[in-house]
């Protein structure tokens, strides 16, 4: 289990390291919501996987607010996005 | 190229009808599309209320009666002050088929992600396309779930959908040529065939035979 | 006893299965050319990976209530995620950052621009 817990720590972080140079590369409003979804996305799985590890059910709220905060956040981008390009 | 897929043909009928199609298929829209009975649309508030009561007491973590009381306020207050969208649901729900489907579903789930996996890793930049699929069961509900369902299963993402035509346009990862596109074209096709074998109605599923669904009706051919 | 650490294993494998997924899928982000491939990678790798991740965790806790929200997360990955994808799609076509030289095929293009008075 110890070996799992460090392979994927260092997986998501990685992960997690590529999604952040891509919100901070761009090079449009886009391609960092995209990046910034994914991002959310992996602090789901870390928070998940941790909680997996533990056995604890504390952060399970934190995760329903995360699923649908990566949602509404895109969602409110893209259509400024669109209003403002388009 | 474009085989069952010509957007934009000027079809006068389908610009005068405002919204309503007029071709061949068109009897089924009507009663899909305009207006329904009262019966039908309670039903449809109904079933919508039914599952935003799932869904709060999904929040709270457990079913008890103060959760489904509380759910059913809930849900009627977004209803009555943020109504929705109509959607109507035409069908029927074949419980067999809808679990053949998730397991494809799932399936299909993996083989997309490790496909795009591997054209994300491996040496070179894939070749993309566009592909534009003319659907054969033109309701909203058909229109969303596919074009849902799309994004997520075969290496097909949603760019644009036509209400009007029922036409999606598809970004496809990792074409190698001609054949790749008629098949991505087909599986969207097939996927479509799927929902509507899983949750359509009679009168959907004979708009997926060949004679009635496929050829364009009435465009320049 | 046997079948706890059965399910143990079954956690770890999930766990990294999905932990690779996400690392393909930001891999996928960095390295696609436009912002609708790399809306593959968002879509199909990164919600499997969180998918997984969520089974394994149900498989961890094995507790009626806690699998009830788990299957709401997950729903709301499966279905969120492809609706903010097609949003992006649609907004990235139509102000042009589409990457014109990995394109093979575009049947978007001979619709004339109709496109901007049917969307809302």
């Amino acid at each position: 289990m110890t070996v799992a817990v460090v392979v994927v720590a260092v997986l998501l972080s990685a992960a997690a390291a590529l999604a952040l140079t891509r919100v901070v590369r761009g090079p449009a409003l886009l391609d960092r919501v995209v990046a910034a979804e994914v991002l959310i996305s992996i602090m789901i799985g870390a928070l998940g996987a941790e909680a997996a590890v533990n056995r604890h059910a504390t952060t399970l709220p934190i995760l329903v607010v995360l699923s649908t905060l990566g949602f509404v956040g895109s969602v409110a981008l893209v259509r400024f996005a669109s209003g403002e390009e388009a | 190229m474009t085989g069952d897929a010509r957007p934009a043909g000027p079809d006068p009928s389908r610009r005068l009808g405002s919204g309503r199609l007029t071709d061949r298929a068109g009897s089924g829209w009507r009663a899909l599309r305009g207006r329904l009975p009262g019966r039908r649309r309670w039903r449809d508030h109904l079933i919508t209320v039914g599952w935003l009561v799932a869904v709060w007491s999904l929040l709270w973590g457990e079913f008890t009666v103060g959760n489904l009381l509380g759910g059913v306020l809930v849900a009627v207050v977004i209803l009555v002050f943020l109504p929705l969208p109509r959607v109507t649901f035409g069908g029927r729900l074949r419980p067999l088929v809808l679990a053949g489907f998730v397991g494809r579903f799932v399936a299909e789930l993996v083989v997309a992600s490790v496909h795009v996996g591997w054209v994300a890793v491996r040496p070179g930049q894939p070749r993309n396309a566009i592909v534009a699929v003319r659907l054969r069961v033109r309701t909203d509900l058909n229109l969303a779930l596919t074009a849902e369902v799309l994004s997520l299963v075969p290496g097909t993402l949603i760019v644009e959908a036509d209400r009007e035509t029922g036409t999606l346009y598809v970004h496809v990862l990792d074409i190698r040529g001609a054949e790749d596109l008629a098949r991505s074209r087909e599986r969207v096709l097939a996927l479509e065939a799927r929902l509507v074998r899983t949750i359509g109605s009679e009168a959907e599923l004979r708009m997926l035979s060949p004679t009635t669904g496929n050829a364009e009706p009435g465009g320049p051919s | 006893m046997n079948g706890d650490v059965v399910l143990d294993v079954l956690v770890g494998i999930f766990l990294v299965a999905g932990g690779l997924l996400s690392l393909v899928a930001g891999i996928g982000l960095i390295r696609f050319p436009d912002v609708l491939s790399r809306m593959h990678s968002a879509t199909k790798p990164q919600v499997l990976g969180v998918l997984l991740i969520l089974l394994a965790l149900a498989m961890s806790l094995r507790n009626g209530a806690d699998l009830g929200t788990l299957v709401l997360i997950g729903g709301f990955q499966l279905s969120t995620a492809p609706l903010a994808a097609q949003m992006i799609g649609r907004a990235a076509y139509r102000t042009g950052r589409v990457h014109r030289e990995s394109l093979d095929v575009d049947e978007l293009a001979d619709r004339s621009g109709t496109a901007h008075d049917r969307g809302e």
